[in-house]
């Protein structure tokens, strides 16, 4: 098993000077870098395997049918899915969370009824379900988070998950906060009304171990890019119970068992839900991030980020004026913070001309940054090709941004 | 510190983003306008008295960063006392100096120190908001003007 400092030449990208500083790769929650075991598994593809999958007859529509089916089955692995065929690929955790909104919920949701969610869900899981509402007429209720601190406020589950919710769905690691959300016991609570669960697995599914099993969710989405994989190509996992009663949603070739001119039948599942032709290479190259993900460990993984965290947020709340965000203790890796009197984009534009990337803004956040009563925090998130000498240096550069704004 | 950095956040810019100058609402204003970036949340609201077609007095209120706040706060100084007609021009040499970091033709006085931001692709929009919402309220619209309907 590799150890974490011999992995960072798997990754070219980092070995850069940004603004004449070594780049300092602190926005993993919004993209992560990609090893060169996924750049060469996509370039391997297009130099010897390209062609469109499924129903060719000839050696590359083969070859590229194995490995995108290949690559279903091991998506299946990496969330313990009963079956490849509870696997549809998307384009991300947004697609997939709008493919479940659009199918099941258009077909199961109905005037009266409700969809939970939480007050830290990131617009992707709050949007889409705003849209089912105003179409079906049901309506939304949210999960409170208590304070700074960014807790789910659990004890409200009782008057909140009533028989009346047909639909809960929430986060498993806040963008925003870092908050480890107890998702086995959140599904549970939900079982027991009869609640179909959605799990947002965008900030987990590269982070940590998810078991669906375990979990004992229904749906749960993740992105490809988040996880060393490449855009463009994401994943829905559902209950194949689930999956086979619900319609289709978009029209086109590969989702049709037959067509005729005025009505078609539709293929089985998965294809049912994957019109057109799909992101082939994508699924490709999310193969060899998985791959890479589980060569080194995602328990070791975890350790490492929140390792990382840990160290930023003990050593950031030394900071005069230091606003933290999320819980002290038990947080994924990333940090959200502000600092007194100095607006987040301008520690980000400072902090770039240091080399480190952060981000500053909403966070796809705007409602919990209102009852945060906040416009805007600065985040650092980690991922396992970062180290604790970067952590220093980033607290090193937050105390010169102090300095130069004359906090 | 670097060039750069020292471009984009000069004394004045630092100074008036610390102490913004004409920071409060007025009572019984002439015009309000409010701009908006959805992208960081940042909000101004400007208030202009008018005597006939001369800015009396303007003011803003709002949260923002470092580079829309002194932009806000010297877009009070420099609008003080010009006629409406004088703000369509001088927003476009504005605009104009922040995307390029031409300055052109003519004095635009302690304005300039905004020539740096061109460097700065992601933080123009902060600069030229305040200026959006000036041309608002120029142009007496009631509607709050967004970084994300307009041209930045």
């Amino acid at each position: 098993m590799p150890s974490f400092d011999q992995i960072r030449s798997d990754f070219p990208i980092l070995d850069q000077q940004v603004n004449g500083r070594p780049l300092i790769y602190f926005d993993n929650a919004a993209t992560s870098q990609k090893p060169l075991a996924v750049i060469e598994a996509l370039d391997a593809y297009y130099r010897r395997d390209n062609a469109n999958v499924h129903r060719g007859i000839h050696e590359l529509s083969n070859r590229a049918t194995q490995a995108y089916e290949g690559a279903r089955a091991r998506a299946a692995r990496f969330l313990n899915a009963r079956a490849p065929e509870e696997i549809v690929w998307t384009r991300g955790t947004t697609e997939a969370i709008n493919l479940v909104a659009n199918t099941w919920g258009v077909a199961n949701l109905k005037p009266g009824d409700r969809i939970l969610l939480t007050e830290m869900e990131h617009h992707s899981n709050l949007v889409p379900w705003q849209m089912l509402a105003q179409h079906t007429g049901a309506k939304l209720s949210f999960l409170p988070v208590t304070g700074d601190e960014g807790l789910l406020d659990v004890g409200q589950l009782d008057e909140l998950l009533t028989p009346a919710v047909k639909l809960f769905a929430f986060t498993h690691v806040s963008n925003t906060l870092g908050t480890v959300n107890p998702v086995a016991e959140l599904c549970q609570r939900a079982r027991a009304v009869g609640a179909v669960t959605l799990v947002d697995a965008a900030q987990s599914a590269g982070h940590l171990t998810v078991d669906v099993q375990a979990l004992g969710c229904d749906f749960l989405v993740f992105s490809g890019h988040k996880i060393c994989g490449p855009t463009g190509i994401g994943v829905l996992y559902g209950r194949r119970e689930l999956l086979e009663a619900m319609p289709p949603w978009q029209g086109g070739g590969d989702m049709i068992s037959s067509v005729d001119y005025y009505e078609s039948r539709w293929n089985t599942v998965p294809h049912k839900f994957e019109a057109g032709t799909p992101d082939i290479a994508g699924a490709i190259g999310l193969h060899a991030a998985m791959d890479y993900l589980d060569r080194l460990g995602r328990d070791r993984i975890f350790a490492h980020d929140r390792e990382l965290a840990r160290l930023a947020y003990e050593e950031l709340s030394r900071l005069k004026g230091i606003r933290l965000f999320g819980p002290k203790t038990g947080r994924g890796g990333l940090v959200s913070f502000l600092l007194e009197d100095v607006h987040a984009h301008d520690i980000v534009t400072v902090a770039d001309q240091f080399g480190v990337a952060l981000r500053g803004g909403h966070h796809c956040n705007q409602p919990l940054m209102k009852k945060l009563g906040v416009v805007s925090t600065a985040r650092a998130s980690f991922y396992f090709y970062n180290t604790a000498a970067e952590v220093t240096r980033f607290i090193e550069v937050m105390r010169e941004i102090q300095k130069f704004f004359g906090v | 510190m670097f060039d750069e950095l020292s471009d984009l956040y000069q004394q004045v810019i630092l100074d008036h983003s610390k102490s913004p100058r004409n920071f409060r609402p007025l009572e019984q204003p002439s015009r309000t306008a409010q701009g908006h970036n959805p992208l960081c949340g940042d909000n101004i609201t400007l208030y202009v008295r008018l005597e006939g077609d001369v800015i009396a007095d303007i003011t803003f209120q709002g949260s923002g960063c470092a580079i829309s706040r002194a932009s806000a706060s010297l877009l009070t100084e420099s609008l003080k006392g010009r006629r409406l007609a004088e703000v369509k021009p001088l927003f476009d040499r504005i605009h104009e100096m922040v995307t390029t970091g031409q300055v052109g033709d003519g004095d635009l006085g302690k304005l300039a120190v905004f020539a740096g931001v061109h460097k700065f692709p992601a933080r123009v929009k902060c600069a030229i908001l305040p200026w959006h919402a000036a041309l608002a309220a120029v142009e007496g619209k009631g509607a709050p003007v967004s970084t994300e309907t307009v041209n930045p």
